[in-house]
Formats: structure tokens, sequence, C-alpha cells
């Protein structure tokens, strides 16, 4: 099995990114970046969010073909960039929320291990010319990976800045073919009962289901991300494969996809099912409609410098209001929220 | 209870020894503060520390709170009296780390200000909830000294105290819709509280059946 991906060309693209010492290297980096040089202790505070990432795998290519958690990512830079440092990775990695794997933030982090993330496949069904599955590494081409740092708010109010590596999701929608009778695009997350022990509790219904409107989606920012901090993304930030879209709350993201399907009508999502009026199908960032219980005129920023967590304004649209404004033009954003 | 040791327990450890229980939560927070602005270990607290300070003074606030509750039950169940010696001092314990919960919450969450923190209470019922249920605590904290009592008198003093029901209920109410799903710890507060409630009227039941009782 190896010998066969020695022969695949994204492999051999991937290889010269693969070598430890680079790896090494790029981890200092990272850390010392954030001010976190000599304070060793905590890695070992935290073993379950820091062990996958600090030593990228040696070998990048899984059973899928596709490179499995924490392989290193070859990615072209963009113009993509927010103002502020990213943030630390071991708080990208280490305060998730996948509540698959149980509500805590730490508990990801925890028991996403138990994921099986290779070999990977996507069904693509719906308004399509193109159904059928296709393996994650015919879906993504890897040759054409770039990296965008975006914002990222959680409706709960905190926010990180965050080093994505995927491809445009207009691109990939292109390649799926929807036919001209689809208007939306849903995004259904992989489920295991045996390999996510949060799904046995009552909190969401499953499987996790998100959606957006076909344009929304072919707008120039939503990434289907592989990757963020110079590897394949871990499983617990929703490994191998994951929607961004920056300018809407963290929740209309999907971890781990399975399922891609196209449809005339607007799809169920899974927060809106939980409490529809809290959470509505576009849960832009908006600073001035309030989520029923808290404020959304700030965040919280974490993974900045040091410990204690700044707090900062949101802005409208996350900060995307030029590329995104468009597609809500006539629209009460009050009401639909 | 004819127990020495429980009794000298009861005389000379129990008062201290429960202080210092209530204090802990404090010292421990202090020290996560001190190990996190010190840089010796940022996040000591995970990565939202001011979240989880929140968290953890309201958790600890209604845990105190639910204990003062169970004291009663406990020294009706075993007979023991000296227990409610503590429980005016665990009951300002609760006060003391819901006061914090709010200071906490109005420091960093609110920037000290007093205009925004009242734009919350009146926008957001779980906020209005837990307001309202520290307002109530004030006055059973200002009465609980001994001259108090005294003052009172132990019928009003009682009547005044049997606020901790309706105040805990408040309390409980404001920590289940705070969460996104009703879920985990919320939910668990929720059933003891309701358990030590029940079980007062259980008791409030038996007592008027007893008069009724003897007649026959």
């Amino acid at each position: 099995m190896d010998l066969k991906f020695r022969r695949n060309p994204d492999y051999q693209s991937l290889r010269e990114e693969m070598t430890p010492e680079r790896a090494f290297m790029d981890r200092r980096h990272i850390l010392t970046a954030a001010g976190f040089l000599g304070a060793g202790s905590i890695l070992g505070a935290l073993p379950a969010c820091s062990e996958p990432q600090q030593t990228p795998a040696p070998v990048s290519a899984g059973a899928g073909g596709h490179p499995v958690p924490g392989a290193a990512l070859k990615a072209k830079k963009t113009a993509y960039t927010v103002a502020d440092q990213a943030s630390i990775e071991d708080a990208f990695t280490g305060y998730c929320n996948f509540y698959e794997f149980g509500t805590g933030k730490e508990d990801p982090a925890r028991y996403a291990n138990l994921m099986n993330v290779s070999p990977w496949e996507i069904t693509i069904e719906g308004e399509t010319d193109a159904p059928g599955k296709l393996a994650l590494k015919d879906l993504i081409d890897y040759s054409k990976l770039e990296e965008r740092v975006y914002r990222h708010r959680c409706v709960e109010a905190w926010s990180m800045v965050v080093p994505w590596i995927g491809v445009p999701m207009a691109d990939v929608i292109k390649k799926l073919k929807p036919k001209s009778t689809a208007k939306f695009v849903q995004f259904e997350t992989y489920l295991n009962k045996k390999e996510m022990p949060g799904v046995n509790r009552p909190s969401l219904r499953w499987p996790y289901v998100e959606g957006l409107r076909l344009d929304e989606a072919m707008n120039e920012l939503p990434l289907f991300a592989v990757g963020a901090y110079g590897k394949a993304l871990a499983k617990q930030n929703g490994a191998p494969l994951r929607t961004v879209i920056p300018w809407k709350y963290g929740f209309k993201a999907t971890k781990s996809i399975v399922k891609i399907r196209f449809l005339a009508e607007q799809p169920a999502t899974s927060w809106n099912k939980a409490n529809a009026n809290e959470y509505g199908f576009y849960s832009n960032v908006n600073p001035n409609a309030p989520h029923p219980r808290w404020s959304q005129a700030s965040e919280r920023v974490i993974g900045g410098k040091g410990g204690f967590n700044e707090k900062r304004n949101t802005d409208m649209f996350n900060g995307y209001e030029k590329q995104v404004a468009a597609l809500y033009a006539g629209m009460d954003l009050k009401k639909n929220y | 209870m004819a127990n020495p040791y429980l009794r000298a327990f009861g005389k000379h450890w129990m008062k201290p020894l429960t202080l210092i229980a209530l204090i802990a939560p404090f010292a421990y927070l202090a020290v996560l503060w001190t190990l996190m602005l010190t840089n010796t270990d940022p996040y000591i607290m995970g990565f939202n520390p001011v979240q989880w300070t929140h968290r953890y003074l309201g958790d600890t606030a209604i845990r105190v709170l639910l204990v003062t509750l169970v004291i009663s039950p406990i020294r009706d169940i075993t007979g023991w009296q000296p227990i409610a010696l503590i429980r005016r001092r665990i009951g300002l314990a609760a006060f003391f780390y819901a006061f914090l919960h709010m200071l906490a919450y109005l420091g960093l969450d609110r920037e000290w200000s007093l205009a925004k923190l009242w734009e919350d209470v009146m926008l957001r019922t779980y906020i209005m909830l837990g307001m309202a249920s520290l307002v109530l605590m004030i006055p059973l904290a200002v009465t609980s000294t001994n001259g108090m009592i005294r003052r009172l008198g132990r019928k009003t003093w009682d009547r005044l105290h049997w606020l901790i029901y309706p105040l805990a209920i408040l309390a409980v109410a404001h920590n289940l819709l705070m969460v996104k799903l009703i879920d985990g710890d919320p939910t668990i507060h929720a059933v003891i509280l309701a358990a030590l409630l029940l079980w007062r009227l259980g008791r409030f039941g038996l007592k008027r059946l007893k008069p009724a009782q003897a007649a026959t």
C-alpha cells in the first residue's frame, strides 16, 4: 500500500514538507510567536490537545490516500489575512465545539482520536448531474491548496484567528454540477455511535446538518478546509474535511463531512431544529442582533498572548462586509438572523 | 448523641473546619489567577479563563447554597442537633460566592458599567433571575449575626429566612436557562434542589398529619 502512494503525484508533492526537522522548526516558530517559550509545563498539562499536533506524522497519506491528521501540508499563501495575530495552535485544537464528542470544550480533543478518518468518502446527492460517492482525494485537489487566515467567530461570543488550508468552496461545487433547480446546499457530518461518545447523550439530533444558500456557497470566501496551521486538520477540528464560512457563526460550519446534498428548498439545520428562536438559518455574525440570552456586540479573543483573554468589538459580518453584504441586499437581518 | 468523639468534633472542630472548607474554593481561584497573570502557567484555566472563572464562581455559589439546604434534612434524619450551628456560615459563603460571581460579571464582562449591567438585567431573563436571587440574599446575609436574630426575634427571623427557598429556585432557574442545551450540571443542580424541596414538603405534610393521628 505504501508503494502505491509513493507513485501518487500528490504524495510526491507533499514529501518535501514532511521532514521532521522542518516540522520541528515550524513548531518552535509557532510557540515563540505566541510568547510561549519556556512554559513547557503547559504542554504536559494539556496532553490531549497538544500530542497529535506537536509532531507531524512521519507518513502523510493514510488508507484513504489523503494526508492523515497532523501531516504537513503545502499551501499557497493568499491575500486573505486578518490584521491580528493567529491564535496559538493549542487553543485551536484544545478549545472546540464538536458535540458528537461531548459538549465540553475539552471533550473533542479528548475523544476525537476514536474517529476513523481514512478511508473517507463523500456522498454527493440531490439536485446534481454528478451524484455518487467520491474519495476525499478526488473531491479536493491537494495540489491546489491555499492558506487563508480568517477570523472564526463563535455564537458564544468568542473568536480565534485561524490560518486555514483548503480550496474555495465555489471551485468544488462547480465540479459537482448542481442542476439549475438547486438553490441550497446541505452538508452532513459523519455519525458513528461507537466512535463518537457524545451522540449517545441527548444534546442535538444527529447527524449534524448545516446548509447554505447556493449563492452564499459560491461566494469567494467559503472554503472546504482540509488543514490549518500548516498541517492536515486534527480530528477534533473536523478532519478530514470541513467547511469554513467566515462571516457566519462557527456552528454554520460542518465538520468531518460525509455528505453534500443539493436542494431546491431551504434545508433543515441542526441548531435551528434544536432552538429556532435562538439560531436562525442565516446566522450571520451581526453585532446589532443580540442572541436572546447574550449580547453579540463584542467577543473574547481566544488563544492570544498570555492567558487572560481580552475583549474586542465584533464587526458586522465578522469583518467581511465588503465581500458578502450584497448577498443580503434588501433583507432584514434582524428578522433573518 | 452519646458519642464523645462526635461531641468533641462538634464543639471544637466543626466550625473552623467548615470555615476552611468554605474559603478553599476562593483560595484555589486566587492561586489559579496568580499563576495565569504571572505567566507561570498562562493556560491553567484553559483558553477562556474569564468564562471559566465566571462559571466556577456561579457553580460554587449554587453548590454552597444547596449545601445550606441539606443541613436541616441531615439534622432531622440523624438527630444530631449541633450541625445546625454551621448553617448560617454556609449560607453566608453562598452569598459571598454569588456576589463575587456578579462582581466578575460586572468587571470582566460589563466593564464596570452599571448602566450596561442594568441593560442586561432588563433584556435577558436568566440574568434577571440571577440578579433577583442575589438581591434576595442580601437581607439574609445582613441578618445572619447572633445580634440580628436577637433583635428580630426567632419567629420573624425564621420567616425572613424562609426566602432561601424562592431564591434557591431563582438561582437554579438562572443556571438552567444559561446553557445552550438542557444537559449536564445545571440539570443535576435542579434535581438536587427539587429533592430537597420535596423532602421539606413531605415533612410539612407529616407534621399536619400527626395531630389528626393523635385524635383517632
